[in-house]
């Protein structure tokens, strides 16, 4: 029986200890009429060689792509250490260190993380995680509103990642919360300054990405500084690895930091799991959701670490609470602080100049291509918008075709942008993965330039 | 004093200069195009360590746990079983690590057939009309059920049911996400043999209710006897019933929360379908519906078509209550579960429930005979049982923490404790179908150990745990004195 250890003479003194003769005899108490469903649909168990032929056959139907896009998750390297140490079974199988003095690696483990983001937030402290990015920033919205003097409008620019504002929303609707969008500049793809100081309300909060979703640099500290002349928390949606080059939210006085932390060692895994951080002032922490640790001593007088605040959680606050959340992503933390450890400041702000100097390769040589154009003009860090002579899906299908995924197209959630695509190039782009895609966007587009669509569509 | 080398912080091991130098890239051009006022001040105090300092404080911090791979770990209500090393290893395929979650779809069939065929599983061994796999946890799949428990009423035009029921013994993720989701919460006491108070329920439903939040079996460890009068009350009231699916593995193939009734559902697949606890995450969540809350599932949903596998987004499900996550949920943990339920097959997944109730009534009972109460005596043990220390409290000054603690040096990880709360000095024990008759009896020996410590040397008991990193640690003072974060110890300064 796969996974239980029961021989027949265990199952037979077990059952004589509990006085039945079966054990179905054990489920007595429930309703016979519900009980004893069978599941036709769910197929013979395997053992573990054909699940391994299985999924080995699965993840071969995959295949390999040189990836282009970024949009919210970023391919980086992981230090091979990083997953041989997280999933070492203490941590792969442990949980929520609800026994302090039976979980210390994991709750220093944790502790050393707080340290970690708050640094690298510039920030007074953090918490030990959220579900993602969005829900990250779904939770900051909810905890500027909890924080704020009276208003529940938050302002939310548009060049916030489109899915991270679909998931607030999603989230704080029940909360009487208005989520008022600040529209960008069309040529810098920028925060439209002017619109926002033209609002006349009360505001809980101003959301500042930083780079935007654009890839854009934003004017974080004059935004800042707009949020505060207004009476507006400031809340810094920020990527980890930017922040080693890039000014950091505590730098321009955020209130809060949030954002994803799958830069930080989380492969890219068709989508998660991930770990949102969230950061903030000192004077906030408890309004802060989700776990926080602390030290503190034992009865010999020696350090050790504990779950801190749980005053704000949901076991013991239950109704009150900050936040519902209980388990967040513990194993995705315990990767990010092994990885954090190996790279140091340094080595992870050498990943932030590669993926800008990659950047800045792909954006110049696509760039280059007749009929391609970068969208908007300023700073960026590591992504960019392109706009398209062709029509943006078809292209990046054949890019597909040559074993390309060449970028996001803008089109759906952006229909002022046309057939423009995102693109990115992080540190684990080469020079030859860059020519490859120029080299084959510009035959694309150039066949496309030659052939009427109408004869593409007969061919 | 400074930290003893075992007890340092990665921060105290780190040294100017000294870095792992191959895992970052070769230096490029600087960031000459990027204005100054946008570059960072100061640099972030990172550990600077080599890369076996930063290996071995890891192993060496991974030591202080304990885990379901060293231990027993019978936390109640949490499903610590065993999770298959093969689930790890299969999902770590570099193709599934490596795709991008904007890919498109075309570009990922194979995880996506895995996911889907994950979904049909769910809704099989549930009972249930359709799955979302969108939300990453059971309390964002809590969310997500009474999201669209709201959604439902208000496309109906039935604004006027603001409240939601939770039995008092629930899990505080019900309460807080009742809460979150705009609703007064109102809760309803459990009756003498540990059913929901079914004179009490009666007397609470009406048009203001929107629905009642259940876990079945419920957190104290008894099948919810009365579960069809039950549901037929707040169905007549026009509510909706919820199911908690913590509690999964107590009934997995043996009853379907479809078949009890109950119109929408969360499952915790890092309880039930075994993937890992991960020290607190990542978990994941799915959650199931039946038909009249099919238009509400969160999105994106997977779908099959002429062309395969597809997510489908708000526009092909325009009233979706929406989107939880960037993306499309913990993928990883759920191609994990796939795998624990491929392994198991149709038989595997019915003795789950079965090994684990009769792990958990011959645990129950070995404990009975060694003396101990267990807080609902005639009634069979589901997946977990709770045990109350009342009396030893009584006789002996000895609290369920204490014994907690004591188990800790025997070997063992305690129990969930003080939780359900309406059952005093509270020990919620799920051994799980994983553990064999050898180790039950162990823990059974542990805790006659334990009990009779506590008559002969309460004081000793106050003082546990004895054998591990640290002794008792002092909450009272993480939470007054906050100390959140290491910052590197002053420097003196010169007058």
């Amino acid at each position: 029986m796969p996974f239980i250890p029961h021989t027949r003479d265990d199952i037979a003194a077990m059952l004589k200890e509990c006085n039945v003769a079966r054990i179905d005899d054990l489920f007595d108490e429930i309703p016979v009429s519900l009980r004893a469903q069978d599941t036709p649909g769910i197929p013979e168990g395997l053992t573990e060689m054909e699940v391994g032929r299985l999924m080995q056959d699965r993840a071969d139907t995959d295949g390999r792509f040189i990836n282009f896009i970024g949009a919210g998750a970023y391919e980086h390297h992981i230090p091979a250490a990083v997953w041989q140490i997280a999933t070492r079974g203490e941590f792969y199988t442990s949980y929520t260190p609800y026994q302090a003095e039976a979980s210390q690696g994991t709750l220093q483990l944790l502790y050393e993380f707080q340290t970690m983001m708050a640094e690298l937030m510039a920030m007074e402290v953090a918490n030990a995680s959220l579900y993602d990015g969005a829900s990250a920033l779904a939770e900051a919205v909810l905890m500027a509103v909890r924080l704020s003097k009276g208003s529940r409008r938050v302002l939310l620019p548009a060049t916030v990642h489109p899915r991270y504002r679909d998931a607030v929303r999603t989230i704080v609707r029940a909360q009487a919360i208005e989520i008022v969008d600040v529209p960008y500049v069309s040529g810098t793809g920028l925060v439209d300054q002017h619109a926002l100081s033209s609002y006349r309300d009360d505001f809980a909060a101003l959301v500042v990405p930083q780079p935007n979703f654009f890839g854009m640099i934003e004017d974080a500290h004059t935004l800042a500084g707009l949020a505060r002349s207004k009476g507006a928390l400031v809340i810094g949606l920020v990527n980890p690895v930017a922040m080693t080059v890039l000014a950091p939210p505590g730098e321009w006085g955020a209130d809060i930091a949030v954002g994803e932390g799958q830069p930080l060692g989380s492969p890219l895994s068709s989508g998660g799991p991930y770990f949102g951080f969230l950061c903030c002032k000192k004077a906030h922490v408890r309004q802060m959701p989700g776990r926080v640790i602390g030290r503190t001593v034992d009865l010999d007088g020696r350090s050790g670490y504990t779950l801190t605040l749980q005053a704000r959680e949901q076991h013991i606050r239950r109704s009150k609470a900050t936040s519902n959340i209980c388990t967040n992503q513990g194993l995705l933390v315990t990767a990010a602080a092994v990885h954090l450890s190996l790279l140091g400041a340094e080595g992870l702000a050498r990943v932030a100049r590669a993926c800008h100097a990659n950047t800045r390769m792909l954006l110049e040589m696509l760039g280059a291509i007749k009929g391609v154009d970068r969208v908007f003009s300023g700073p960026f860090f590591h992504e960019g918008v392109l706009r398209l002579p062709v029509p943006a899906e078809e292209a990046l299908r054949a890019l597909v075709a040559h074993g390309i995924i060449g970028g996001l197209p803008l089109g759906p959630d952006y229909p002022e942008l046309g057939e423009s695509i995102l693109v990115c190039a992080t540190e684990t782009r080469t020079a030859a993965d860059i020519t490859q895609y120029g080299e084959n966007l510009e035959r694309i587009v150039s066949r496309r330039r030659l052939d009427p669509p109408c004869a593409v569509r007969g061919s | 004093m400074p930290p003893s080398n075992n007890d340092m912080l990665i921060f105290e091991r780190s040294r100017p200069g000294r870095r792992g130098f191959s895992q970052a890239p070769k230096e490029s051009a600087p960031l000459d195009d990027i204005p100054v006022s946008q570059q960072r001040r100061t640099a972030p105090r990172l550990p600077e360590v080599s890369e076996l300092e930063a290996v071995r404080h890891y192993t060496r911090l991974s030591q202080k746990n304990f885990s379901i791979d060293t231990h027993f770990y019978p936390l109640g209500s949490c499903t610590m079983k065993y999770n298959p090393r093969a689930c790890n290893a299969f999902a770590m395929l570099p193709s599934f690590l490596n795709r991008h979650p904007s890919a498109p779809a075309e570009t990922g069939q194979g995880v996506l057939g895995c996911l889907f065929e994950l979904q049909e599983l769910l809704k099989e061994v549930t009972g249930m009309k359709e799955v979302s796999l969108a939300p990453m946890a059971g309390a964002q799949g809590e969310f997500a059920g009474v999201a669209m428990i709201r959604a439902y009423h208000q496309s109906r035009g039935d604004i006027g049911r603001t409240e939601i029921l939770v039995p008092d013994a629930a899990h505080g993720t019900n309460p807080a996400t009742a809460a979150m989701c705009g609703y007064v919460v109102r809760e309803i006491p459990t009756d003498s043999a540990g059913n929901i108070d079914l004179k009490k329920l009666k007397a609470a439903v009406g048009p203001q209710t929107a629905g009642l939040m259940l876990t079945n079996p419920s957190t104290l460890g008894v099948f919810e006897q009365d579960i069809e009068a039950v549901q037929k009350v707040v169905h007549d009231a026009g509510g909706l019933l919820y199911y908690d699916g913590a509690n999964l593995n107590a009934i997995l193939g043996k009853v379907r929360p479809g078949d009890m009734g109950f119109d929408v559902i969360h499952m915790n697949l890092h309880k039930t379908f075994s993937t890992p606890h991960g020290g607190g995450g990542p978990g994941a969540g799915p959650v199931g519906v039946s038909a009249r809350l099919l238009p509400f599932l969160p999105v994106p949903r997977l779908a099959r078509g002429p062309d395969g596998y597809r997510w489908l987004t708000e526009k092909d499900c325009p009233q979706s209550i929406g989107r939880l996550s960037a993306h499309a949920g913990n993928t990883g943990v759920l191609l994990r579960a796939y795998i624990y339920a491929r392994l198991l097959g149709r038989e595997g997944m019915h003795r789950v429930a079965e090994f684990a109730t009769l792990n958990a009534n011959y645990l129950m009972i070995r404990l009975r005979r060694a003396g101990f109460d267990v807080a609902y005596p005639n009634r069979r043990a589901t997946h977990e049982f709770t045990v109350t220390l009342r009396r030893l409290k009584e006789e002996t000054g000895v609290s369920a923490m204490d014994v907690a603690k004591r188990l800790l040096d025997k070997g063992f990880h305690a129990p969930t404790t003080y939780f359900p709360l309406l059952v005093p000095e509270c020990l919620l024990v799920e051994p799980t179908e994983t553990e064999s008759k050898d180790e039950l009896d162990r823990f059974v020996t542990a805790m006659e150990e334990v009990a009779s410590e506590a008559r002969r040397d309460p004081q000793m008991l106050k003082g546990a745990p004895y054998t591990l990193p640290v002794r008792r640690l002092d909450d009272v003072r993480a939470a007054r004195e906050l100390d959140l974060r290491w910052f590197p110890a002053p420097v003196a300064e010169t007058p």
